[in-house]
C-alpha cells in the first residue's frame, strides 16, 4: 500500500510524541555514566543491588501472574456466568480503581500492623492493580460470540479445550497488555512498597534522594529501572502474539449463554466477596472512620478543600487530554502500518512511565530550566510530565480500541463515498470512543493522585489532594487527612463508573 | 452487511450526552480557572519566593507574620527535603527561590556546595546559639530536633537499656530495635556518628543495622511500631514523640524516651535550615526573613506553632514539655561536614543504600 500524506503526517506527530517521551532518559543516562564505566561497575556490583534486583523480580513475577488470574477469573464469573447479582458485581470490581494506592496501603498498616514485607507488598498491589486486567478482558468476554466456542465444541473439543482454544486467543491482547500496565506500575511503584518496608529499585531511588543526594547512583538505579521496562515491553510482545483478533462486522452476533454454576456459586461469591472486601472494603472504612474523626475533633473542614479539589480535577482533565492525544497516533500507526518501526515507536513510549515520578520531575526542571525557562512551573510543564509518565494507560486502551476497528471497516466507508475525514469521524470515532474515554479515564485517575512529579513541576501556589494527603499523613495528623483521601475517592468513583460503562457498551 | 455497518458506526444515543459532557469538561474548566484557580497557579511577582521542606503549618505561621510584621508578600512552595535541594541545584542561578528552609541540614548542603548561597546576614547568626550555624556562614539554624531512642515501657525498663547508641550493633540486640536508615534524617546520625567514632566502628555498626534491625520508613512508622511492641526500642527524633504525647497519644502511649546523652552519637542534634539564595532578586528581604525567622518573635513563632521542635534562637525557651536543649550533651558537628561524600560511601559500602 502507497504510503499517503496523511500517513505521513500522523507518522510524523507520533514520532514527536515518541521523542518527547524519552526526554527524560536523555538527562538520566548520561549522568548515571558520568562518573565513569568503573564507577558504575562497582556500584551496580554488590550485594546489596542483587537483593533490589531480587526483590522486584520476585514481586513482578507473583503480581502480575496474580492479577491476571484474579482480573481473568472475576471478568469471567461476571460476564459468562450465571452469577447472581452480576452488575453490582462488575461495579465493586472496578470501585478499586478509585482508592489510590497508597492511600489502602495507609489502611492497610493500620488495620493489620503485622502486613509487611514481600507479602504484604504483593498482596496489597495486586489488589490495587487486578482491575487493570479485568477491564479489559471482561469487556472483551462480555462481547465474544460464543459461536467459535461451539464450533470447536461440534468438532469434539471439550468444554476447557473450546476455552483454550478458541477465547484465550482473543483474550492475549487484553491480557498481556493488562499484564503490561501492572508491570510496569510495579516497577515504578513507590508509596506501598515504602508502606510496606519492601525494598525495590524505586524505594531505593528515594532513598538516594534523600540520604545520598547523589544524581549519579540515583541515576545508576534508575538505569536498571530500565533495562527492567525492556525486558517487560519485549516479554510482553513475545505475550500478545501477531494474530489478528478483528472481526469484520458483527454478522449474527450473540450473547454467550451463561454457564450454569450450580454448586460452585457458593464458591464463586466467597471469592469475590474476599475480593471487594480486601481492596475496597478495607480502605474505605479506615478512611471512614478518620474522617468520623476528623469531624468529632474540630467539626470544620480545611476551608481549602474545594479549591484543592477543583485544581486536582483541573490537572487531571488537562493530562488526561494531553495524554490520549499523544498516545492515539502511535496507536493508529501500529494498527494500520504493523512494522518495526511503528513497533519501537510504541514500545518508545513506555519507557519512561516505569521511571518514578522524582526522577522524571527533576529530569524536567533540568530541561526546562536550561532550554525552554518560560514553560518551567507552568501549568503546560506539568501536564507534559503527566502525559509521558502515564501515556502507557491510554496507549493500551487505545490499541484495544483500534484493534475493534479494522482498516477494512475504513475502506467500506470510503469505497461508499466517504471521505477520509468524514470516515474517521463516523466508522474510526464511534468505534474507538470507549476506549478512548477508558485512556481517559486511567490517565485521569493516575494524575488525580500523583505527588512527587506534581510537588517538583507544578507552578508555585498549586495544591492537590494528594500534596495535602501527604503533608498531614506525614504529620501523623490521619484524621486531617482523611478529607483529602475521601474526597481523592469520591472524586475517583464517577470516573470507574465511566469504565462500567465501557464494559457494557463495548462492540 | 450493510445494515451491520451502519449499526455499529453509530453512537448509541445514550452514549452521546456523556462524550458532550467529557468535552465539555474542560471548558468549564478552564473558565473556571479564570476566576480563582490562576491566581493561585503562578508565582506572585513581587512576593519574596520561599521554598520550604520543612513542616508546612511552621513555614506558613512563620510566613504570614513575616508578612504582618513587614507588608512584604510571601508565596511559599513546598517540597521534600530529597528533592528540593536538587531542584535548586538544577535550576541554577535561575531559581525563582529567594529563600530556602529544610527540615534537616543535608539538603541545604547540597545547595551550599553548588555555590548558590549568599552569606547570611551576621547579625542573623548572632541570634542563634553557638553551633547553630555551620562555619562557612551560608546559612544558619532556624529550628532543632535531638535523636532519642523511644522504648515500650512493656517490654523494657529503663535501665536495661544501651548506654550507647553504640551497643545496638552487639548481637543481643539483634531483632529488637527499629531505625529508619532510608531518611535525611537518619544520615545525620551517621554522619556524627563517623566524625566521633571512626570509619570503622561506623561502617560495623551500619552492617548490624542492615542485618539486625528492622528497618521502618520513617520516625512515625518506628515510634508506631515500638508502640504496638513489634520491636522494644527504636532510633527517632524527638519532636514526633512529644507531638503525639500532646494529642491522643494513639501511637506513643506504651512508650517513654531515652536520651543518650554524654556526647554519644546517639545524642546528635539536627539542625533544620535557613539560608538565602545568591541568586535571589529580593535579597534585602530575604536577609530580613532570616532575621525575623531566627528572633525571639520569630522563635516565638515555632514555639507556639506546636511543632514540638527546638527554637534555636538566643533567649527563646522551648516547649516546657522538653527537656533544654543544652541539657541533652549532644556531640560536637560541623553541620558543613554532614553530607560529606564518606557518610554516603559508608553506607553504601555497608548495604544500607
Amino acid at each position: 500500500m502507497p504510503v499517503s500524506s496523511r500517513t505521513r503526517g500522523v507518522a510524523a506527530v507520533a514520532i514527536l510524541v515518541a521523542a518527547v517521551t524519552v526526554l527524560p532518559l536523555l538527562v538520566v543516562l548520561p549522568a548515571a555514566v558520568s562518573a565513569g564505566p568503573e564507577h558504575a561497575a562497582e556500584y551496580l556490583f554488590r550485594p546489596r543491588i542483587g537483593e533490589l534486583l531480587t526483590h522486584t523480580g520476585m514481586l513482578v513475577a507473583v503480581t502480575v501472574p496474580a492479577t491476571v488470574v484474579v482480573g481473568t477469573l472475576a471478568a469471567w464469573l461476571v460476564e459468562r456466568t450465571a452469577l447472581p447479582w452480576a452488575g453490582v458485581w462488575r461495579t465493586l470490581l472496578l470501585a478499586p480503581l478509585a482508592v489510590p494506592a497508597f492511600v489502602s496501603a495507609y489502611a492497610w498498616v493500620t488495620v493489620a500492623p503485622g502486613l509487611t514485607g514481600f507479602a504484604g507488598a504483593a498482596l496489597i498491589t495486586t489488589l490495587a492493580y487486578f482491575p487493570f486486567v479485568f477491564l479489559p478482558v471482561a469487556a472483551l468476554l462480555r462481547t465474544l460470540d460464543p459461536g467459535d466456542e461451539e464450533v470447536a465444541r461440534s468438532l469434539g473439543h471439550s468444554s476447557a479445550a473450546a476455552v483454550v482454544r478458541t477465547v484465550l486467543p482473543r483474550l492475549r491482547p487484553a491480557l498481556s497488555g493488562g499484564a503490561l500496565l501492572v508491570a510496569l506500575h510495579l516497577l515504578a511503584e513507590y508509596g506501598v512498597l515504602e508502606m510496606m518496608r519492601f525494598q525495590t529499585f524505586t524505594t531505593a531511588i528515594m532513598q538516594q534522594y534523600a540520604v545520598g543526594f547523589s544524581d549519579t547512583s540515583g541515576s545508576l538505579l534508575a538505569s536498571m529501572l530500565l533495562a527492567l521496562c525492556l525486558l517487560a515491553l519485549t516479554l510482553e510482545l513475545v505475550a500478545r502474539g501477531r494474530r489478528r483478533v478483528a472481526r469484520v462486522g458483527s454478522g449474527a452476533q450473540r450473547r454467550a449463554i451463561p454457564v450454569a454454576l450450580g454448586g460452585w456459586t457458593v464458591p464463586a461469591l466467597l471469592f469475590l466477596t474476599a475480593v471487594v472486601s480486601l481492596s475496597l472494603a478495607v480502605p474505605v472504612t479506615t478512611v471512614g472512620r478518620w474522617l468520623v474523626r476528623a469531624l468529632d475533633g474540630t467539626g470544620r473542614l480545611d476551608a481549602d478543600l474545594g479549591q484543592v479539589a477543583l485544581s486536582t480535577l483541573g490537572l487531571a482533565v488537562l493530562g488526561a487530554l494531553a495524554a490520549v492525544a499523544a498516545a492515539l497516533p502511535g496507536a493508529w500507526l501500529l494498527n494500520r502500518h504493523r512494522s518495526g518501526v511503528t513497533l519501537l515507536l510504541e514500545r518508545t513510549t513506555f519507557l519512561a512511565s516505569a521511571l518514578p515520578g522524582v526522577v522524571v520531575g527533576l529530569a524536567l526542571v533540568t530541561l526546562a530550566v536550561r532550554w525552554a525557562r518560560p514553560i518551567y512551573q507552568t501549568v503546560g510543564l506539568i501536564v507534559l510530565a503527566y502525559t509521558i509518565l502515564f501515556l502507557p494507560r491510554a496507549m493500551v486502551s487505545l490499541r484495544a480500541g483500534l484493534a475493534a476497528a479494522p482498516p477494512e471497516l475504513s475502506e467500506a466507508a470510503r469505497s461508499l463515498g466517504l471521505r477520509g475525514p468524514a470516515t474517521f469521524v463516523r466508522v474510526v470515532v464511534p468505534l474507538i470512543a470507549p476506549s478512548v474515554l477508558t485512556g481517559f479515564v486511567l490517565v485521569a485517575l493516575a494524575v488525580g493522585t500523583e505527588l512527587t512529579a506534581t510537588l517538583l513541576l507544578a507552578p508555585t501556589g498549586t495544591d492537590t489532594l494528594a500534596m495535602a494527603f501527604w503533608r498531614e499523613a506525614s504529620e501523623l495528623d490521619y484524621a486531617a487527612a482523611a478529607p483529602y483521601a475521601a474526597v481523592m475517592i469520591a472524586m475517583s468513583v464517577p470516573l470507574t463508573m465511566l469504565l462500567r460503562r465501557q464494559i457494557l457498551e463495548e462492540r | 452487511m450493510n445494515v451491520t455497518m451502519k449499526r455499529k458506526t453509530r453512537v448509541p444515543q445514550n452514549r452521546r450526552p456523556l462524550l458532550a459532557a467529557l468535552l465539555a469538561l474542560p471548558l468549564g474548566l478552564s473558565a473556571c480557572a479564570g476566576g480563582t484557580a490562576e491566581e493561585a497557579f503562578e508565582a506572585q511577582p513581587g512576593a519574596l519566593q520561599i521554598y520550604s521542606s520543612q513542616h508546612r503549618n511552621v513555614t506558613e505561621a512563620w510566613a504570614e507574620a513575616f508578612t504582618r510584621e513587614t507588608g512584604i508578600e510571601t508565596q511559599v512552595r513546598e517540597g521534600q527535603d530529597s528533592s528540593m535541594g536538587h531542584m535548586i541545584v538544577q535550576e541554577g542561578k535561575a531559581s525563582p527561590a529567594d529563600v530556602f528552609l529544610t527540615e534537616n541540614s543535608p539538603a541545604m548542603t547540597v545547595v551550599e556546595r553548588a555555590g548558590l548561597l549568599a552569606p547570611v546576614d551576621e547579625s542573623t547568626t548572632a541570634q542563634v546559639g553557638d553551633g547553630m550555624a555551620p562555619s562557612s556562614g551560608l546559612w544558619t539554624a532556624i529550628a532543632a530536633r535531638s535523636t532519642v531512642l523511644v522504648y515500650n515501657t512493656d517490654q523494657i525498663s529503663e535501665d536495661e537499656l544501651p548506654a550507647s547508641i553504640m551497643d545496638l550493633a552487639n548481637p543481643e540486640w539483634a531483632g529488637k530495635w527499629g531505625a529508619a536508615p532510608g531518611g535525611a534524617d537518619f544520615q545525620a546520625i551517621v554522619a556524627g556518628m563517623l566524625a566521633d567514632q571512626g570509619e570503622d566502628e561506623t561502617r560495623a555498626w551500619l552492617e548490624a543495622l542492615a542485618e539486625n534491625a528492622e528497618v521502618y520508613q520513617n520516625n512515625i512508622a518506628t515510634m508506631k511500631a515500638v508502640n504496638a511492641g513489634e520491636v522494644p526500642v527504636g532510633i527517632m527524633y524527638h519532636y514526633y514523640w512529644y507531638r503525639d504525647q500532646a494529642g491522643d497519644t494513639e501511637g506513643s502511649a506504651n512508650t517513654a524516651l531515652h536520651y543518650f546523652g554524654n556526647q554519644d552519637p546517639g545524642a546528635f542534634v539536627s539542625l533544620s535550615a535557613g539560608g538565602v539564595l545568591a541568586s535571589s532578586d529580593m535579597a534585602d528581604a530575604a536577609q530580613q526573613f532570616l532575621a525575623y525567622v531566627t528572633s525571639p518573635e520569630g522563635q516565638q513563632v515555632l514555639v507556639d506553632s506546636g511543632s514540638m521542635e527546638y527554637a534555636v534562637g538566643n533567649g527563646v525557651a522551648s516547649d516546657p514539655a522538653l527537656p533544654a536543649l543544652d541539657s541533652l550533651e549532644a556531640p560536637p558537628v560541623d553541620p558543613f561536614t554532614l553530607n560529606s561524600d564518606d557518610v554516603v560511601a559508608v553506607m553504601t559500602d555497608a548495604g544500607v543504600l
